[in-house]
């Protein structure tokens, strides 16, 4: 029964790596995007917490945090 | 700007939401697909490969057509959210596209009796493929925005004209490659195969909706720390 299932009439090798192959691309890519997010997280904490009192004050003013995106390609962020 | 603000804090908490749906819907797709669905009568147990195969070339070009769209509009608006959401889109489209090529070239060995064939069909996917490498490779090489913008909107362009061709070349040219078997007015599969097909492709664009999000979220907190440089 699970050799059959393993082996789909012949074509197990063929069905069984499409689907192999799938996951791992997918294991991958979201490992490799996750390991970015979490490394640009860990710099914005560590130079956020070295930031005074008077350099928060003027980053919560920077458009950033309001919009983070604006619609100039000059404007300065 | 307030749309964008919630739109943005809106992708930070929409993660974990999406990644747990998406785990869903894979393993009911995967349960469809390789134990419920029926073989095929002409190419047998060979036809469950369909079912990541075609999901992951549709989401594919699906991908790249947006991407030339929003990089058009990057450039003609000097709009940076729209590059910013076409460069967070591209990873997972270019991964979808070497899954499509790669489990293609496997059903083709038991299909066709060869792993390559220079077909229209697999030949244009080749090409989206380099479009696509080209795409991250600019956003990789240039510093300077203005130009990025060009450059980008150049290439996706140029791909977008590939487009066509892709979903075309079965009907203009004889392929190797099997006709399209879903169009807009109707479908020649059976709702037994249909079924797990539509599954899969919800998990697909799941899932790149997912790396969109965390990739999107990733530039923004690039854009942050930049931010915080310049004080």
């Amino acid at each position: 029964m699970i050799f059959e299932t393993l082996n789909m009439s012949g074509y197990g090798i063929y069905v069984w790596s499409s689907f192999l192959f799938t996951i791992i691309s997918f294991v991958i890519l979201y490992n490799v995007i996750n390991y970015q997010l979490r490394k640009e997280q860990r710099k914005f904490n560590s130079k956020y917490s070295k930031l005074n009192s008077d350099e928060l004050k003027l980053i919560k003013k920077q458009k950033i945090y309001e919009d983070i995106l604006v619609f100039s390609v000059n404007t300065k962020i | 700007m307030k749309i964008i603000s919630n739109i943005n804090k809106f992708s930070f908490k929409a993660q974990k939401y999406i990644f747990a749906l998406f785990l869903i819907v894979l393993s009911v797709g995967l349960v469809e697909a390789l134990v419920l669905s029926p073989a095929d009568y002409k190419q047998s147990e060979s036809v469950r490969i369909m079912y990541v195969h075609v999901p992951a070339a549709w989401t594919s070009v699906g991908i790249f057509s947006t991407i030339a769209i929003l990089s058009l509009g990057a450039l003609i608006f000097k709009n940076k959210y729209f590059s910013t959401i076409a460069k967070s889109l591209a990873p997972s489209g270019l991964v979808f596209n070497i899954i499509a090529l790669v489990t293609g070239s496997i059903w083709g060995k038991p299909t066709w009796g060869t792993w390559w064939a220079w077909d229209a069909r697999i030949t244009s996917m080749l090409v989206l493929c380099i479009f696509y490498l080209l795409f991250i490779l600019a956003w990789r090489l240039f510093s300077n925005k203005d130009s990025i913008l060009k450059i980008t909107a150049i290439i996706s362009i140029l791909g977008l004209i590939n487009i066509p061709i892709v979903k075309f070349s079965v009907d203009w040219w004889s392929t190797l490659h099997q006709p399209a078997s879903i169009t807009l007015s109707g479908s020649s599969i059976h709702s037994s195969m249909l079924l797990p097909l539509i599954i899969m492709t919800a998990a697909f664009v799941l899932f790149s909706i997912l790396i969109f999000l965390m990739k999107y979220n990733t530039e923004l907190i690039k854009i942050k720390n930049k931010g915080i440089d310049r004080i």
